[in-house]
């Protein structure tokens, strides 16, 4: 396949990936921001920073007011990373691979933009925003439905499911780079219910603070939630879930090139040498250290891939 | 008799011909129309609409927002022409199309009709579209027009005439396939009643053609590849969708680089030879080393390739002489130096402004005919008279005089109307036809029937989508 539509695959797969993670920071920002009115504008402040966009948002605006902050992420058409530009780009990365989507998925990325594209016509009342945040978490699973029912697992597959994951991992590990100080050793002791509704934004961010209670009952600790979300295999957005799906894939690509590729070796190297070992070591070796060490392999490893399998000259 | 408001003149429709008979084509599908719920139409109509939205059927009108996509309006009621109709229009287009191809070999090469003095010699030399570098180039398999539209327009119910011909890159072949893959999605009962000729064979066909084209350096399979200007070209969504149908890769012109002698594309496990490129570019964008330095569209170095029989272009560079409308006037004299015989299919009788008696006859008589720019399309630049006002002629008449030779004009012609449903029940339109031809070394192929552009507005005799044209399932019927 041309190395053109392997990268707008995956270029595909990361921007509706994107545009899911930033809906769900939004939900988790807006929640606290409704409940505890005092902390919202440092909340808002570290959503964007989680979600890469606070400089952006101090170029054109003076203080982290709600409404302006939610405005600026769903639907600035300045803002490239807006829920509005991602799903833009995601569509024009579909358009330039039409030819390896099945008809289905491509149906599926166009409605979602299309969708979208009128429910963010105006600015979203507070009323309204958990209505048209489902709906973009909605879009986003009717595209992955049609994806995985549909799709030939070939190369082209896998690089959109690399996309996804590393866009995922690098999600994941941003929001821990953000809140890491409430997870460390030093302040978890306390086990006070302000820590407790911080740490709630934590997995509400990622979706899973109904799995992790599941899972670890009601205990609440700074360990385990970095475990869970670090290391633990079977949730859907740590680091080790991620990782290992993105080396499914580049395996399968090695098989079917029948090529090794430095990509592969890094890829492999991040699972090995990052995440088997127990989370006591993480901690020991500095907790921050390892998050900043992870997003620097991963972004490393995604410029790996653009060059391996030629997504550009 | 329809008559078209306030024009005063008289229009054949063809379902219903000079008066109240629906006429034989049209008998069955009139049959069922009148027993059909108009209620249960129009919201299919709308599903048509939505199915088009979201399959992504849309252009881009130029110099507008490029979130602007539009929709061209799609009617639900066929076009239909009977078996003996098609024949007699195939075998016209066949004559013509080879002809074309005859002309533009002769032209590049030995120029005959030239020194016979059956076309004047600066209609070529003064034509931009002529490419000097083609002369003596061979096209693999002697193919110029491997894709080309042959637009038709009919008046009478024996009366056809060729409008134009499109050879440069002739588009709106996907809306036909389209149009009858809604058709067969909202009416199936229809095509199990009324036998309509297949057209979804056009996208193997196609390949085939192009395929039979394979330049001499070429081995093995032929290796084709659509090069298209990109996602923001208004006609992006027809070069992927033949991309798709052939299963071919959709390239633009970064993918490419010439490598050891072959065009190839850069794939994921590196370069590999393309053999045969569909390319939806014009002929100044193809090389910037060779044609426009500036460029972004094509493959710097592809013509020196093409030259040494590494690659076929469809369709070949300097193909496009072939849509210029004030060579037009000379298809009759062309078809019979080329081929011995008279024109099948009538030309629209047409004045050429750059002679002074006609440009007299035309600025006398201005008020009624259609003046159309030489080299322009798309329904821009022309002027139809009988629809101007006193204001636009005058205008029109001082461009005309500054420069004649960049124009031709026509009568008006009563173009056929088909009915197109709307809430009020049928109404007529005015119509005409690009039928679709492929040629290549193992002969001509054109797909039964073609796109039908309608005028959706009442009395419009301009069908082209950019000025809001729609379009319709053509139905050849089976004998």
């Amino acid at each position: 396949m041309l190395g053109k539509t392997a990268g707008s695959l995956y270029w595909m797969a990361r921007y509706l990936e994107r545009s899911e993670n930033n809906a769900r920071l939004i939900d988790a920002g807006f929640r606290i921001a409704l409940t505890r009115s005092n902390t919202a504008a440092a909340e808002w402040r570290s959503v964007l920073v989680t979600a890469g966009q606070d400089y952006a948002f101090k170029q054109t605006h003076q203080d982290y007011n709600s409404q302006r902050v939610v405005d600026f992420m769903l639907r600035d058409p300045d803002n490239p990373s807006s829920i509005l530009s991602v799903v833009k780009q995601a569509r024009d990365n579909a358009r330039t691979a039409r030819t390896y989507l099945t008809r289905e998925v491509w149906e599926a990325v166009n409605t979602s933009w299309m969708t979208l594209g009128a429910l963010l016509k105006r600015q979203v009342r507070e009323d309204d925003l958990p209505d048209v945040l489902a709906a973009i978490r909605q879009q986003s699973a009717l595209v992955r439905g049609a994806f995985s029912g549909t799709m030939l697992r070939n190369d082209g597959y896998n690089f959109a499911r690399i996309g996804t994951f590393l866009e995922r991992a690098d999600n994941t590990a941003r929001i821990l780079d953000v809140k890491y100080y409430l997870l460390l050793p030093s302040v978890a002791h306390i086990g006070s219910s302000i820590d407790n509704v911080q740490w709630e934004t934590i997995l509400r961010s990622v979706s899973a603070h109904r799995a992790y209670h599941w899972l670890y009952g009601t205990e609440i600790s700074a360990l385990k939630i970095a475990e869970f979300l670090i290391l633990y295999k079977q949730m859907p957005r740590s680091l080790a879930f991620c990782c290992e799906q993105m080396n499914d894939n580049l395996g399968l690509i090695r098989r079917t090139y029948d090529e090794e590729t430095e990509a592969v070796r890094m890829g492999s190297a991040i699972c090995r040498e990052r995440l088997s070992r127990p989370i006591q070591s993480i901690f020991d070796g500095g907790l921050h250290e390892f998050i900043t060490d992870f997003l620097r392999a991963n972004a490393a490893l995604a410029q790996q891939i653009e060059r391996d399998y030629r997504f550009v000259e | 008799m329809l008559r078209g408001k306030g024009w005063g003149i008289s229009f054949f429709d063809e379902m219903t011909g000079q008066g109240s008979e629906i006429r034989s084509p049209y008998r069955d599908y009139h049959e069922w129309f009148d027993r059909e719920d108009a209620a249960r139409i129009q919201r299919k109509t709308q599903q048509a609409e939505a199915f088009f939205r979201t399959t992504g059927i849309t252009f881009n009108v130029y110099g507008q927002d490029e979130a602007d996509e539009r929709l061209i309006p799609f009617d639900v009621v066929p076009r239909i022409i009977s078996a003996s109709e098609w024949r007699r229009l195939s075998r016209g287009i066949e004559q013509r199309v080879r002809a074309l191809n005859a002309f533009l070999h002769d032209i590049y090469h030995r120029q005959e009709i030239l020194r016979a003095g059956r076309v004047p010699t600066e209609l070529i030399s003064r034509n931009e579209a002529f490419l000097p570098m083609m002369m003596g180039m061979d096209p693999p398999g002697g193919v110029y027009t491997h894709i080309s539209g042959i637009d038709i327009v009919r008046t009478g119910p024996n009366e056809f005439y060729v409008l134009e011909d499109n050879a440069r890159t002739p588009s709106g072949v996907s809306y036909m396939l389209e149009n009858r893959e809604t058709m067969l999605q909202m009416f199936p009962e229809l095509f199990a009643k009324i036998s309509v000729r297949e057209v979804s064979d056009y996208p193997l066909n196609l390949l085939k053609s192009l395929a039979a084209c394979a330049p001499p350096q070429c081995q093995g399979t032929p290796t084709v590849a659509v090069l298209t200007p990109g996602i923001h070209n208004s006609a992006y969504f027809e070069h992927s969708f033949l991309a798709d149908q052939m299963g071919a890769e959709l390239v633009e012109g970064h993918d490419l680089r010439v490598v050891d002698g072959r065009v190839a594309m850069r794939t994921t496990q590196g370069y590999t030879a393309i053999d045969v490129l569909y390319r939806r570019v014009d002929d100044d964008f193809l090389d910037p080393l060779n044609f426009r330095p500036d460029s972004m569209l094509g493959v710097p170095g592809i013509w020196d390739v093409y030259r040494a029989g590494g690659i076929t272009i469809a369709n070949a560079p300097g193909t496009g002489i072939a849509d210029d409308k004030a060579l037009y006037s000379y298809m009759p004299d062309i078809i019979e130096f080329y081929t011995g015989e008279k024109a099948l299919l009538p030309n629209v009788p047409t004045w050429r402004c750059s002679e002074p008696e006609h440009l007299k006859e035309v600025l006398d008589r201005l008020p009624e005919l259609v003046v159309k720019e030489v080299h322009g399309s798309g329904g821009y630049g022309m002027l139809v008279g009988p629809a101007a006002s006193k204001k636009e002629i005058a205008a029109f008449r001082a461009k005309l005089e500054a420069n004649p030779r960049g124009y031709i004009a026509q009568p008006t012609l009563s173009l056929s109307t088909v009915p197109i449903f709307t809430k009020a029940g049928l109404a007529p339109r005015h119509v005409d036809l690009r039928p679709f031809v492929l040629m290549s070394p193992q002969g001509i192929t054109i797909t039964p029937g073609g796109l039908t552009r309608v005028a959706m507005t009442k009395g419009s005799l301009v069908v082209n989508s950019s000025q809001g044209g729609g379009t319709k399932d053509t139905w050849v019927l089976e004998d």
